[in-house]
């Protein structure tokens, strides 16, 4: 122990450097502290560097998705009915899905381990699923 | 041997900060080997899952539609102004449920509470025009025996009915913890969670709705 450090630190209770000597100092302790979580900024703004909307912005998000659903209502009642209908409404649904997901379930602003977990469960039920309708000619008719 | 003395507490070596002294520290944040989330990171896998199991009802009700008996089918029974409400009802509740996070986030507990209240209220106005739609398809001969049809399409909607009903038992029961302060941990992260499940019930009403309802059989 130096001098300097007896003459600063005249507190008793300040054991660190004098009554315990692990071999680490306090600046490697400090580097290798595990990162808390709920951080004070938390991992929605880390994933992908955006920042969550604000409430104002929700509401705009949910006046889409009304939108998007009267479309789907209307393409239903006064739309096409021929081959366009399935697609139109097929597309329509994915982007709302899609809205829900990255906007509601902060997928878009969270780590992307995340919305790997859940595109992966996805994709795996899509493909399953499409090949048990393969097996039982689902597509043939 | 007889000079051995226990330990008094205050001679026992005091850890340092940093050390794991392999103690819970209640109140203070945890730590995680991914830096994330543990509850989180559980709540995208069942969701993930979550997906299979409504992949597959899905999947058997596409399979099915076309197998009814009579004239009792999808044309004759969908009411679409109908359940275009009740569809619109749940986007809703989407909604509030976000702003219920992000007034959790700000640690606003009285908007927490009240968005959490609108959003069961929203769910309970879905789940109670799913029991109408399905007394008047009973009513019209329509019954969970009839035919292959409506066998797959109770199942379906039955499970995501059913999977609405936990999700506002669990809203309500969010909202008299956090009312009688009994809520551990952080509140935040448990109304996250919570949203993360009732976003996902949403998502699934939205394949749901355009996949049986609207797509023509």
């Amino acid at each position: 122990m130096s001098s300097e450090t007896d003459t600063t630190d005249t507190d008793t209770t300040d054991t660190t450097d004098t009554d315990h000597d692990f071999g680490i100092s306090a600046d490697q302790l400090a580097d290798e502290t595990p990162p808390a979580y709920p951080p004070s900024q938390p991992i929605h703004e880390g994933g992908h560097g955006h920042k969550e909307p604000s409430d104002g912005q929700y509401i705009w998000i949910a006046i889409i998705l009304a939108v998007l659903t009267a479309l789907e209502i209307l393409s239903t009642e006064a739309g096409p009915d021929g081959p366009w209908l399935v697609p139109i409404l097929i597309v329509l649904m994915l982007v709302k899905f899609w809205v829900v997901a990255s906007f509601f379930m902060h997928l878009r602003f969270d780590n992307r381990l995340f919305s790997f977990l859940f595109y992966l469960g996805l994709g795996f039920a899509v493909v399953l699923y499409s090949a048990v309708l393969a097996t039982f000619h689902f597509w043939t008719g | 041997m007889s000079d051995a003395t226990i330990a008094e507490p205050s001679d026992v070596e005091e850890i340092p900060p940093g050390y794991d002294d392999g103690q819970d520290h209640a109140g203070l944040p945890h730590h995680t080997s991914t830096g994330l989330s543990n509850t989180k990171l559980a709540m995208w896998l069942f969701l993930g899952s979550e997906c299979l199991l409504f992949g597959g009802l899905i999947s058997t009700y596409m399979l099915y539609r076309n197998r009814q008996s009579d004239q009792i089918g999808p044309d004759q029974l969908w009411d679409i102004p109908f359940t275009s409400a009740t569809s619109f009802v749940l986007l809703m509740s989407s909604l509030t449920m976000v702003m219920s996070v992000s007034a959790a986030k700000r640690k606003d507990e009285q908007r927490t509470k009240m968005w959490l209240t609108v959003t069961a209220l929203l769910g309970g106005l879905f789940i109670a025009g799913q029991v109408y739609e399905f007394t008047t398809f009973y009513r019209e001969g329509l019954g969970y025996t009839t035919s292959l049809f409506s066998s797959s399409f109770y199942t379906l909607t039955g499970f995501h009915g059913v999977h609405v009903a936990v999700g506002i038992i669990m809203l309500l029961s969010l909202v008299a913890m956090l009312a009688k302060g009994k809520l551990a941990g952080d509140n935040a992260e448990t109304v996250e969670m919570i949203g993360l499940y009732w976003h996902f019930v949403d998502i699934v009403w939205i394949l749901i709705f355009t996949l049986v309802y609207l797509i023509p059989a």
